[in-house]
């Protein structure tokens, strides 16, 4: 992995504006509230947090699948925010998106070759014969058969599936993949086999992926380094080994905690925290304060700030 | 010698459908004892839920049938039960939870009042007595404030609350058997900890045995005493918790650990098991592990192996079980 900086964000935020059901206030979602970090070329940066704080879409947001409400994000020196319409086209190929769900992001009615080449002939990479050879290649590459380009979807298992919606990422040789929890939606036995291939597409094609994921088990084993989200923020960010070696903010340090052990002898007493009832009020105060275990009152009257600690260890919480 | 609370005796439920005749379950037999947590863990469509459905017979019947098998809680035959007899055990004696609270939780009708209409249906208790009955199960599954929160509808509880309601309504007639099916896989790992924790602390407290179906083999070392690991229809290991994890006899068993990230040591490729799960319209012949195992020899193809007992009260469907650790 070198030092050259591929992707690099700063201050994303993506405010959704929703009339909540039971209220009139206008307040909107921040799914997304801030939040920056940079991925080194051929580097792997994990993306974990629980359901609904914002990993997938920031995911979507930094490559601009949806729009963002503020911020930037940087591909290769390129500020992707203010591309418009063909400059934007144009990069496209570069940066590709692996969805959780093998079943619902593949057309139903495509066969398998006009689905992983499709991609080829928009961006007028290849066509005919060329665009063929380039689909069996790619097949062989995620290890599906090239007659399975005749096929159509439904015809295969989760896990080929998930192997098709790689093919069509990788067809275009790109050099970013964002992937939302591609393992997910699989069976432990087929996760394991997806991984190993991500893992050998990564080494043998240079990728850089941006992994998302809230199993924590499956981001260590992939990541470089890792980002932990929470209500849109991130709260600490660290290399994978330091992370788990030596997690610094409180949410972390739970999140590992709560991580089941796969061995009996050791079910240790965990420490809990509280689940929360309250809709968070518009605090000024750190948004983990109301389920933090250490909370203090400067937490409540003031949101700390992602601070290194040395070695790229990144915390936003006051008291460390 | 303990009795088994549950005694599950080749259970074999088949559903006949227009493709053709899906044997979901094949001959499985385990038992439960009083006070313990036995895991059902297993990949997608191995015949978990179908197992556990068939315990409280609630197959859904055409196309479902359990063509074979007992199923003896403490020592009657549920299956030769009538289906107003089986109502006085569902809910009463033997309880079910499934994956997603919302699709068992009412939504139009407060926790409360489900809660109170699952203790009145077995229990002649008058509405006051049983809003106070509800209240306790409440606090008993940690739910603050539950005066206030009974009135809740289940919309206004998170995921996590719900679950709660979910098993507080389950365990409020007290049950002897509790079958969880999925309990936590909808809840984030923070939250499944706390449930999983507050399940094993009231099993403890009302001594009541669980059988807890999960996919996960984590869920499993939390929780578990003993394990059942099913593949394609059937048990092929089977044994305490510790023997499952440290001594495995199966190489399905060892397949799935192995296929699970390790926190400790950085590997850079994982062990995963290669192909996948069998059709199950088109099982193959003998041991139905055999063309994704890594052990297998010629015998495994020809006849299905039966359970060999590696020590007592460990089981392996394995010819080469000797081999497998
Ligand atoms: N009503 C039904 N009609 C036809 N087949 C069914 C029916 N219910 C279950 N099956 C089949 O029985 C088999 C076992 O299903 P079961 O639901 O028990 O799997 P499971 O182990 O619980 O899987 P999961 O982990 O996905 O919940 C599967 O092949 C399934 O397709
Ligand atoms: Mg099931």
């Amino acid at each position: 992995m070198g030092s050259e900086i591929l992707v690099q964000v700063q201050d994303l935020k993506k405010y959704f504006f929703k009339e909540r059901l039971f209220s009139t206030e206008k307040e909107p979602i921040r799914a997304v509230d801030g939040i920056s970090f940079s991925i080194r070329k051929g580097e792997t940066l994990g993306l974990v947090g629980e359901s609904g704080c914002g990993k997938t879409t920031a995911g979507k947001a930094i490559l601009r699948l949806i729009e963002p409400t503020s911020g930037q994000v940087f591909f290769k020196g390129k500020d992707l925010m203010s591309l418009r319409g063909e400059e934007l086209r144009k990069l496209r190929p570069f940066m590709q998106f692996i969805f959780q769900d093998p079943y619902e992001s593949l057309n139903p009615r495509m066969r398998v070759g006009e689905i992983v080449g499709e991609g080829l002939e928009i961006h007028g990479v290849a066509r005919g014969k060329e665009k063929r050879e380039r689909v069996e290649e790619v097949l062989e590459q995620v290890g599906l058969h090239p007659q399975d380009a005749f096929r159509y979807p439904h015809e295969f298992s989760g896990g080929q599936r998930q192997r098709i919606g790689i093919a069509r990422a990788i067809a275009l040789r790109p050099e970013l993949i964002v992937a939302d929890e591609p393992v997910s939606a699989l069976d432990v036995s087929i996760q394991a086999q997806i991984l190993n291939l991500l893992m050998d597409l990564r080494d043998r094609l240079g990728l850089t992926y941006l992994f998302i994921s809230h199993d924590l088990r499956i981001v260590k084993h992939i990541s470089d380094r890792i980002a932990v989200m929470y209500l849109g923020k991130i709260v600490e960010m660290a290399s994978s080994e330091v992370l788990f070696r030596q997690p610094l903010h409180p949410y972390t340090q739970l999140l590992l905690q709560a991580i089941p052990r796969l061995d009996p002898a050791k079910r240790e007493e965990k420490i809990f925290f509280k689940e929360t009832f309250l809709s968070l009020e518009k605090e000024r105060g750190c948004l983990f304060a109301p389920r933090c275990p250490h909370f203090k009152e400067r937490c409540a009257r003031e949101a700390p700030f992602l601070v290194d600690h040395g070695d790229e260890h990144w915390v936003a919480c006051h008291f460390v | 010698m303990r009795h088994p609370l549950l005694e599950v005796r080749s259970l074999t439920t088949h559903f006949f459908t227009e493709d053709g005749i899906v044997r979901a379950v094949e001959d499985v037999s385990f038992e439960i004892y009083p006070g313990e947590i036995l895991c059902l863990v297993g990949e997608s469509g191995c015949g978990k839920s179908v197992t556990g459905l068939s315990i409280l017979k609630l197959i859904p019947i055409p196309p479902g049938q359990i063509v074979r098998g007992e199923i003896l809680f403490n020592g009657r035959d549920l299956l030769k039960l009538s289906e107003k007899e089986m109502e006085g055990v569902r809910g009463n004696e033997i309880s079910m939870i499934f994956q997603e609270p919302m699709t068992s939780l009412n939504p139009v009708f407060t926790i409360g009042d489900q809660i109170m209409e699952a203790i009145q249906l077995h229990q002649k208790l008058n509405k006051r007595d049983a809003r106070k009955k509800a209240i306790e199960m409440l606090d008993r599954v940690k739910i603050p404030s539950p005066e206030k929160r009974i009135d809740s509808y289940p919309h206004q509880l998170s995921g996590g609350m719900r679950q709660r309601a979910m098993i507080a309504m389950a365990l409020s007639c007290q049950p002897k058997l509790l079958i969880a099916d999925e309990p936590t896989t909808a809840l984030d790992v923070t939250i499944q900890a706390e449930v999983l924790r507050l399940l094993r602390e009231i099993q403890r407290e009302m001594e009541m045995s669980v059988m807890l179906i999960t996919h996960d083999l984590g869920v499993v070392s939390e929780v578990g005493d003993r394990v059942a690991v099913m593949y394609a229809g059937r048990i092929v290991e089977y044994g305490p918790i510790e023997d499952i994890f440290h001594e495995m006899r199966h190489p399905y068993t060892r397949g799935l650990l192995e296929s699970i990230p390790q926190l400790e040591v950085k590997k850079t490729r994982l062990n995963a098991i290669p192909g996948q799960v069998p059709n199950p319209l088109n099982l193959p012949e003998g041991c139905k592990f055999h063309p994704r195992c890594p052990l297998r020899i010629e015998d495994c193809r020809r006849e299905e192996p039966p359970l060999f007992e590696v020590k007592e009260g460990h089981y392996s469907r394995c010819l080469r079980w000797k081999e497998c650790r």
